[in-house]
């Protein structure tokens, strides 16, 4: 008892349990089965194998950090690791067991035992703390009733339906042959495969822990590039494609997966790579430190230059499908340093930033189209139209910024989101329907014709996006570095003060908002140039949501954050199709991970870290 | 003490029968009060008396509900607070307000506000003029910061300076705007003795050095009669006693609002 008591084994029990959890939970949503759909190496592993992998290999690595801060040392860090593995198994197990022909009496059996031993352990804890003995029965009794009757309730519906499915949809055969490494058939063999691997991915966990520095940041740098582009094997042969050879290619892929020598020798490279910065780094970036200031500079001009050459390259290095996603990026990117300029700069926490996007796009549709909604059937051109859905946005924030200037904080937030589901409805009404055509929304929107030539490409409207992209960013950091990003960051951290320095909050107020539903308003244009049609659809609070998450997930405040947050959150579902119905899942909780573990950003400005790190409380989104 | 007395002549602020409510609560009860150009000028009263609240109306955070508030010969009342700073009045704060995730000398910049005249467009084109004040108000504002005694700490963040910095900085961004008249709020508050006595010092330099009419809402008697040349008394929102510090001293009402009727009648006996 004392020894269950202890420190060590409750972190290795919770732990160990959370694992569990975790297994159980992706598996119940689906995502077990789902992500087997796509193999990181070629009939070796599947990322749905890799998930089940990575929890107890993960908790393993962290308990066993845990342990050694409770002074513990390696023999029970070992064990620790094999425990929590074991642990990460047992759930699921159970539920394998639950869902057999073979073992479904033990579910029967399991449902009619759970009132009896969840009265009697409540009896038992009344009856050691001094209760009469008549009371003790009755509670005994009331207990045994009351939770038998949920249970006996389970019982009769598994009964009827004789199956699991019916209550955990996703408990079905292809969740069973993920978590039984294909042995569906020899129920004890794929348990104990299961089992082994489970324990052993723990055991891995804390032997990586105990490793010297230099080896273990190797080999979590190759195993990490490794999966990585495994699990974007398809994005990682249409890069390649474009570069390399037919035979080549075949050599390394098998269709979109990488092929087991592929994944063997990329692992290996990698390792070696991370090995030798893991030695050298620290030497390597000191001595850049310690280089002279003009020398400095000129390492910086040739570093910029590489990444315009590489920016402008781009599509073609990456070949038609990914330049798509390329552009989807580009337009959220375009949005959320538009969007940066009233949270990050000014601090107002604008929920409505799909108004914007909106009106931008359908300026562009009802001007441009050669439908019948078009106006004026093709005689304004795309570049005509953008400076004009421009200042449609910039006078449509402006609109809605009139009547919330005296909000602040979540008064402020609340009010937009109300104006952005304005705007969604308005776009689907039957009011506006013979102008831009309701639920059937505007089509035949003509790409841009740039010099004679069609951009009818994802290749050449990406450099429409870079262009406005690199223009925001341009906008932004001139207006932040000026006296009106002075004014917008006084509002930010005290407006009464800002006001009693002779700030007309009012107007800045209004900048902020204005500017910053302009480049919405480009965004949306771009979008609608992009697809060709508009529909009340793409007018969601999701794409407000969308924009506020990567710039959050980026870092507030942070322009390379934001490239970053556009990447992951709207680049990766996009390029791992599997995701897609746990988009939203997979959202939520990377929220939560980062507000507890990272609630800077991934890419964070200095500011905000500071304010994290100092702990004063962030005003950016805090109401007075 | 006092060499002379300026009133009378050259009033920079003035308000006749200024009163302020909150949900029946009379903060501010008709007040009339003068404030003598370039004077020391300090307001006192118990806690609660409604200090605070009058800096708030002269400000323009409140909006007085009756009477007039006059500064430089023109009617204030009624303005909003950016107006009324653009006018010449500047303040600090009773619990230090400054904004704590810019430097110090962006702070100061920001103080300067009334007097710039870039424009966003200025700003994104680059134009000479924007740049040429940009650089002129950081010009400004080092001299500012080495005049409140804070050179080479302006790229500090602000709530990383100390305490005593943390008031020195809050006055500098105050005297930024160029203001004729400041409103210090309990600005020794928080401070060891030479603390205290570094700050009075300091504040008698701008009045003499830069010519401001200065008005502090203090606690501590002793800066109060050192420095003050003009004392408002204030309770429960009225005016109970006006004048020189040495009248004051010996003001039965005054003492009896500090330390009550009683003490106020031994004080007379002595």
């Amino acid at each position: 008892m004392n020894l269950l008591r202890s420190q060590t084994s409750k972190s290795i029990l919770v732990l160990g349990a959370l694992s569990g959890a975790f297994i159980l939970f992706t598996g119940a949503v689906g995502m077990i089965a789902a992500f087997h759909e796509r193999e990181v190496v070629d009939r070796f592993i599947s990322l749905g194998q890799l998930l089940l992998l990575i929890a107890p290999f993960v908790t393993g690595y962290y308990a066993a950090g845990k342990l050694r801060a409770l002074g513990e040392d390696a023999p029970v860090l070992l064990g620790g690791g094999m425990a929590i593995g074991l642990m990460t198994a047992i759930p699921s197990v159970i539920l394998l067991l639950f869902n057999s022909d073979e073992f479904r009496f033990l579910l029967d059996l399991t449902l009619r035992l759970i009132p009896f031993v969840a009265a009697s352990i409540v009896a038992w804890r009344m009856y050691r703390a001094g209760n009469e003995t008549q009371a003790v029965i009755g509670i005994w009794l009331l207990v045994a009733v009351l939770v038998g009757i949920v249970s006996f309730s389970f019982a009769l519906i598994f009964e009827i339906k004789g199956d699991l499915r019916s209550v955990l949809v996703n408990i079905n055969r292809d969740w069973v042959e993920v978590v039984t490494f294909d042995n569906r058939k020899d129920l004890a063999r794929g348990i104990g495969t299961f089992a082994l691997i489970s324990v052993a991915a723990g055991f891995a966990g804390s032997i990586l822990f105990l490793m010297p520095a230099v080896p273990r940041r190797a080999l979590i740098y190759g195993l990490g590039v490794t999966v990585l582009i495994g699990a974007f094997g398809e994005t990682a042969r249409l890069i390649l494609q474009e570069n390399v050879d037919r035979d080549t290619l075949r050599e390394i892929f098998r269709r979109d997966t990488l092929r087991q020598n592929a994944a063997l020798a990329l692992f290996i490279i990698s390792t070696v790579a991370g090995c030798l910065w893991a030695m050298f780094g620290r030497q390597a970036r000191e001595s850049f430190s310690n280089i002279n200031v003009s020398q400095r500079r000129s390492l910086n001009i040739i570093g910029l230059a590489v990444f315009v050459v590489f920016m402008l390259a781009l599509p073609w290095l990456i070949g038609r499908t990914l330049s798509d996603v390329a552009v989807t990026i580009g337009i959220f990117v375009l949005m959320g340093l538009g969007l940066n300029i009233a949270i990050g700069l000014a601090g107002l926490l604008d929920l409505g930033y799909l108004t914007n996007y909106a009106v931008g796009a359908y300026i562009l549709a009802v001007l441009t189209s050669i439908g019948p909604l078009g106006l004026f059937k093709g005689t304004f051109s795309f570049w005509m139209v953008i400076p004009l859905a421009l200042l449609a946005a910039m006078f449509a924030g402006f609109l809605f910024a009139v009547p919330v200037l005296r909000m602040r904080g979540d008064y402020l937030a609340i009010a937009t989101l109300g104006f952005g589901e304005i705007i969604g409805k308005l776009a689907i009404s039957d009011w506006l329907k013979p102008i831009i055509g309701g639920a059937q929304g505007v089509q035949a929107i003509p790409k841009p014709i740039f010099l004679g030539a069609e951009l009818k490409n994802p290749e050449q409207l990406y450099y429409i996006v870079l262009v406005a992209s690199l223009v925001c960013l341009f906008v932004s950091i001139r207006l932040n570095n000026s006296r009106t990003g002075r004014q917008w960051m006084a509002i930010r951290e005290d407006e009464d003060v800002a006001t009693a320095m002779g700030i007309d909050t009012a107007r800045a107020k209004l900048l902020a908002f204005t500017l910053s539903a302009a480049t919405g308003g480009v965004a949306g244009a771009i979008f609608a140039a992009k697809v060709g049609t508009v529909f009340p659809n793409s007018f969601t609070v999701f794409v407000s949501i969308n924009v506020l998450s990567l710039i959050i997930v980026g870092g507030i405040a942070s322009n390379p954050g934001i490239v970053v947050g556009a990447i992951v959150l709207i680049g990766m579902p996009e390029l791992l199709r599997e995701f897609s119905d746990f988009r939203f899942l997979l959202y939520g909780a990377l929220l939560i991970l980062m507000m507890i573990k990272r609630p800077q950003g991934l890419i964070p400005s200095k500011i905000v870290t500071h304010e994290v790190r100092t702990g004063v409380k962030p005003k950016l989104v805090g109401a007075e | 003490m006092v060499e002379k007395d300026k009133s009378g002549q050259n009033r920079i602020l003035e308000a006749k029968g200024m009163t302020k409510r909150f949900e029946g609560l009379v903060a501010v009860d008709s007040l009339d009060f003068y404030i003598p150009a370039g004077a020391i000028a300090s307001i006192i009263g118990p806690n609660g008396a409604g200090k605070t609240t009058f800096f708030n109306c002269i400000t323009g955070f409140y909006e007085i509900d009756e009477g007039e508030v006059l500064f430089d010969g023109a009617q204030i009342n009624g303005r909003s607070p950016d107006q009324i700073a653009r006018a010449g009045i500047s303040r600090t704060y009773q619990n230090i307000r400054l904004f704590n995730n810019m430097s110090a000398i962006e702070n100061i910049m920001v103080g300067q506000e009334p007097h710039l005249r870039s424009s966003w467009i200025g700003a994104i084109l680059g134009l000479p003029s924007t740049r040429q004040e940009d650089a002129l108000t950081e010009d400004r504002a080092r001299e500012l910061l080495h005049f409140v005694g804070l050179e080479g700490k302006g790229d500090m963040l602000s709530m990383n300076l100390s305490y005593g910095d943390q008031r020195r900085l809050e006055i500098g961004r105050a005297l930024a705007s160029q203001p004729k008249l400041i409103l210090l709020d309990e600005p020794t508050a928080g401070m060891n003795p030479r603390e205290t006595i570094e700050t009075t010092d300091f504040i008698r330099r701008l009045r003499d050095e830069i010519g401001i009419t200065i008005v502090l809402i203090e606690h501590d008697m002793r800066v109060v009669m050192d420095i003050s040349e003009h004392i408002t008394v204030l309770d429960y929102g009225r005016k109970i006693a006006e004048g020189l510090p040495a009248d004051i001293q010996t003001n039965s009402d005054v003492i009896e609002a500090y330390l009550g009727r009683g003490a106020a009648a031994a004080t007379m006996e002595n």
